[in-house]
């Protein structure tokens, strides 16, 4: 795979607006395993970016970083200027995480109450729990909450600090689909404000629907990043199959049209918007023979993109 | 990405919250939790109270002296320091639940600073040991048996509460080095030991020489001696504070350590 990251990374004119996100050349391991390899990713205020890879591409280790839980094993990494801690002292940023993080034994006015009286500035705990929809079972014990009165809990207690930047680790992981729809409309209409939101999903619809941008993450590297439209022009194209030997990639990538292409023994595979281009050039240019064309989902992109498999094989279940 | 809108937050607003994040509406809510957990509260104060009235108000203790006092007063001091260290150890090892449900993790997404946390842990803690002392001695009161001066209820008292710091500082260890599931059993089982070797049940020189050597050296038996010695007067013995000094170190230090493997894992 040869796609290009079109980091969307330089705004010369803006140096004087911190940037919400900034990581640089990232590495975050766990003994052998690189769960983050060299990750370079500028997030501006104001934006809503996605990022998107199957289980164990990276995210939560990426987000983990953000957030100041975790230490990077190198590289930088800053939130508006500062280092994620003071930033989250500051209600900077607050998350909402998959599961767990609420205790059991508090009633959720508690909850929101216990929270809030940790920040300097917060909101009003009963604008709070009204504006997320919990008025009503504000008085019953966490423990006692559905999986989808505990997710907005959690978005409510995100949103106490009035955050500039609001980190979702999979935040619909386990809801149903009239859940997830909920929950993006309240994130949607709350991002409307101006918060940058930055949300790790392995739903493609869910990056498709709702972000800006889509940063998609493979074995801790970026693979892509760019609009949802550029993601889905990668997509749009078809994939030209053919048995070349000897085939060589300078020569490959040097077909007009070509924006991917793989070598797989005698058989090489070239993603193209313009395949017509590429099969014209591959049987009059080259001894390409037994050529295929093949139409690719946009789920078939996801998968060439972050799978460890190309299309049409893809098992990783990512999706 | 000519659609993203230029957005310059206002940084210079946003304060940091002041004394790491403690507060007391945090610390009224982590008391009001803790008197949740039911059993929690009834092994804290009911079972150091019951044990009192079962072995403590023996009709030949009221007589005998034990220093300024008599010896019900020192069974007394004894089971109020049994139950005063049972529930700070409890307070302490409540970070083992609060791990387990996420709850540190979700915390340290706020301004609240570890050393705040740990305050806030402590003084509850301290709170439920209050309580346990009180019990302990109001059973005293209400059954006439325990003797000696006012002073001394007050000194003794007081040197057991403040003397159960040490075993916040070992519930917060067992806590960061623990699952939760079984941390609260496992410790009503050590501390039972421990006041066994700490002679909060029965005198350390009733032992063989044997145990009695090994018992010195065990977090229970310098400050039980140290809590009684207002009572029987018979001065400080410089093993007793070194014994306290030293397990303070070792647990906090143990808890610091465990507390930042925590913190690097998650």
């Amino acid at each position: 795979m040869t796609i290009a990251s079109q980091a969307p990374g330089t705004w010369p004119a803006r140096s004087a607006v911190p940037l919400a996100v900034d990581l640089t050349a990232l590495h975050k391991n766990f003994g052998q395993v690189h769960a983050v390899d060299g990750v370079d990713l500028k997030i501006a205020s104001g934006e809503i970016v996605a990022i998107l890879g199957p289980n164990g591409a990276g995210k939560t280790s990426t987000i983990d970083v953000v957030l100041g839980l975790s230490q990077p094993s190198s590289g930088t990494v800053s939130v508006y200027g500062m280092h994620p801690r003071q930033a989250i002292s500051r209600g900077l940023v607050s998350a909402v995480m998959q599961t767990g993080g609420l205790l059991k034994d508090l009633t959720v006015r508690e909850t929101v109450e216990y929270t809030a009286s940790l920040f300097a500035h917060s909101q009003a705990v009963g604008e709070v729990l009204s504006s997320a929809g919990i008025t009503e079972i504000a008085d019953r014990r966490v423990g006692k909450c559905s999986g989808g009165e505990q997710q907005r809990l959690r978005f409510a207690l995100a949103l106490l600090c009035d955050p500039e930047l609001l980190v979702l680790d999979e935040p619909t992981s386990g809801m149903d689909v009239e859940g997830r729809r909920s929950f993006w409309s309240a994130i949607r209409k709350d991002a409307e404000q101006g918060r940058t939101v930055l949300f790790a999903t392995h739903y493609l619809e869910e990056a498709d629907a709702y972000a800006d941008r889509i940063v998609l993450l493979r074995h801790g590297q970026i693979v892509a990043d760019g609009t949802a439209a550029e993601i889905k022009s990668m997509a749009a194209g078809r994939t030209v199959r053919a048995t070349l030997p000897g085939a060589s990639e300078g020569l490959l990538t040097g077909i007009p049209g070509a924006d991917s292409v793989e070598i797989r023994g005698e058989t090489v595979l070239v993603h193209s918007n313009d395949s017509d281009a590429v099969a014209r050039f591959l049987l009059t240019q080259t001894a390409a023979k037994d050529l295929e064309i093949t139409a690719q989902g946009i789920e078939d992109a996801f998968l060439a993109l972050t799978g460890d498999t190309a299309p049409g094989t893809a098992t990783t279940g990512a999706i | 990405m000519s659609t993203v809108p230029t957005i310059a937050p206002d940084l210079s607003a946003r304060r940091v919250p002041p004394l790491g994040g403690f507060n007391f509406t945090a610390l009224k809510l982590e008391i009001r939790r803790m008197t949740r957990n039911r059993r929690t509260v009834i092994i804290a104060i009911v079972v150091p109270v019951l044990f009192f009235l079962l072995f403590g108000v023996n009709k030949a203790y009221d007589s005998q002296s034990a220093g300024h006092g008599n010896v019900a007063a020192f069974v007394m001091i004894s089971l109020a320091l049994y139950g005063a260290v049972l529930a700070t150890t409890f307070g302490g090892a409540m970070v083992s639940i609060e791990r387990a449900q996420g709850w540190s993790r979700q915390l340290r997404l706020t301004p609240l600073s570890p050393v705040a946390y740990i305050g806030m842990k402590i003084m509850t803690a301290l709170v439920l040991g209050a309580c346990s002392v009180a019990a302990v001695y109001i059973a005293g009161i209400v059954t006439h048996k325990a003797s000696m001066s006012v002073g001394l209820w007050i000194a003794t008292g007081f040197s057991v509460w403040i003397g159960s710091l040490l075993f916040a500082a070992f519930g917060l260890f067992l806590g960061y080095l623990l699952p939760a599931e079984n941390v609260m059993q496992l410790i009503g089982l050590i501390l039972a030991l421990l006041s066994f070797a700490g002679g909060l049940f029965i005198p350390v020189s009733q032992y063989a020489p044997v145990v009695q050597d090994i018992a010195k050296w065990t977090p229970l038996y310098g400050l039980n001696q140290l809590v009684h010695t207002p009572l029987l007067g018979n001065g400080v013995d410089w093993t007793w504070v070194v014994n306290v000094l030293a397990w303070l170190i070792i647990f906090s230090w143990g808890a610091a350590w465990r507390m930042r493997g925590d913190t690097a894992r998650v």
